[in-house]
């Protein structure tokens, strides 16, 4: 089998299994507090953003009924079958980042490996964006959304290239590299929005963090494990 | 197909296809994570809002 099928398999799979598993946490812990924190939306000062304003609820209406030229899921089955479809399309493309990076050490040589790759990827796509930009519910104001996702983007990066130093560099001085790679995002912030007041509790908030953090944890540890597992499956000599 | 020597780097693949294949799949994954979580299109932002807030990908 060509490498390029392997990782794909390996990553379908992976993904699969953690996405469903996922979704599952996420259906029972994250997003009912979603859906609490729509109801606050337009009973606050909502953030109105400049540039992508796809998302605009107005006040009053049921939580979650978008303008009508704008296509939005139904609430129940069909916006919650979609979150089990994207969370495991979601797994899917972080196992592709995470077998394809290990490919290049050399390929996962089990469950243990893959553990210790999806604990590494635990901490670059969700601690450290997660730092600067936590977790948010809906109502909750932040800044342009452009310079977040270019800020979420290099501090991923940063994170992950700083973890590899550390993890392969063979000398000290990658190891500091590595550690100054990974602070560096910090040292510029985050943006944040002109001010934080939100109309969104403190405590709904908190719970939603812990969950999202909690739920990514448990979703990167089977995404790493699983991959570790099945990759000397696909990859031993077979017909 | 061809045979593989084992779990660990294949001796036949050379490395530049090796290269390749890797970069192919993880820019793949780019794509994917790209259209669920940092599309501004509209409705696929509608779809794929759970998730995006749940993931903690930047949203809204």
């Amino acid at each position: 089998m060509s490498l390029f099928r392997t990782i794909l398999f390996v990553a379908a799979l992976a993904g699969i299994g953690a996405g469903l598993v996922g979704s599952a946490i996420h259906l029972f812990t994250t997003v009912p507090l979603i859906l609490a924190a729509e109801t606050f939306e337009g009973a606050g000062e909502a953030p109105a953003l400049a540039t992508t304003d796809a998302h605009e609820h107005a006040p009053g209406t049921a939580a979650h009924s978008h303008d009508e030229e704008e296509w939005g899921p139904a609430d129940g089955l069909e916006r919650n079958g979609l979150t089990i479809v994207f969370t495991v399309l979601t797994g899917f493309g972080f196992a592709l980042l995470l077998v394809a990076a290990s490919e290049v050490m050399g390929g996962l040589k089990g469950w243990h490996q893959g553990l210790l790759w999806g604990l590494a990827g635990f901490a670059a796509f969700t601690l450290a964006p997660g730092l600067g930009l936590p977790p948010e519910l809906p109502a909750m104001p932040a800044a342009d959304l452009a310079a977040r996702q270019a800020w979420w983007i290099a501090t991923v990066a940063a994170t992950a290239g700083g973890l590899a130093l550390i993890a392969f560099g063979r000398s000290p001085l990658l190891a500091a590299l590595g550690v100054a790679l990974i602070v560096a995002p910090h040292v510029i912030g985050a943006p944040q929005p002109e001010s934080h007041e939100s109309p969104i509790p403190e405590a709904l908030h908190h719970s939603f963090v812990v969950a999202s953090v909690g739920a990514s944890f448990v979703f990167w540890v089977l995404l790493g494990g699983l991959a570790g597992w099945l990759r000397p499956r696909f990859a031993a000599p077979s017909a | 197909m061809q045979n593989r020597a084992g779990a660990t780097a294949a001796s036949h693949d050379s490395l530049a296809s090796r290269t390749v294949q890797i970069t192919l799949a993880a820019l793949l994954g780019v794509f994917v994570l790209g259209g669920v979580g940092f599309s501004h299109i509209s409705a696929v932002h509608n779809a794929t809002h759970d998730v995006r807030h749940a993931n903690a990908f930047p949203c809204h």
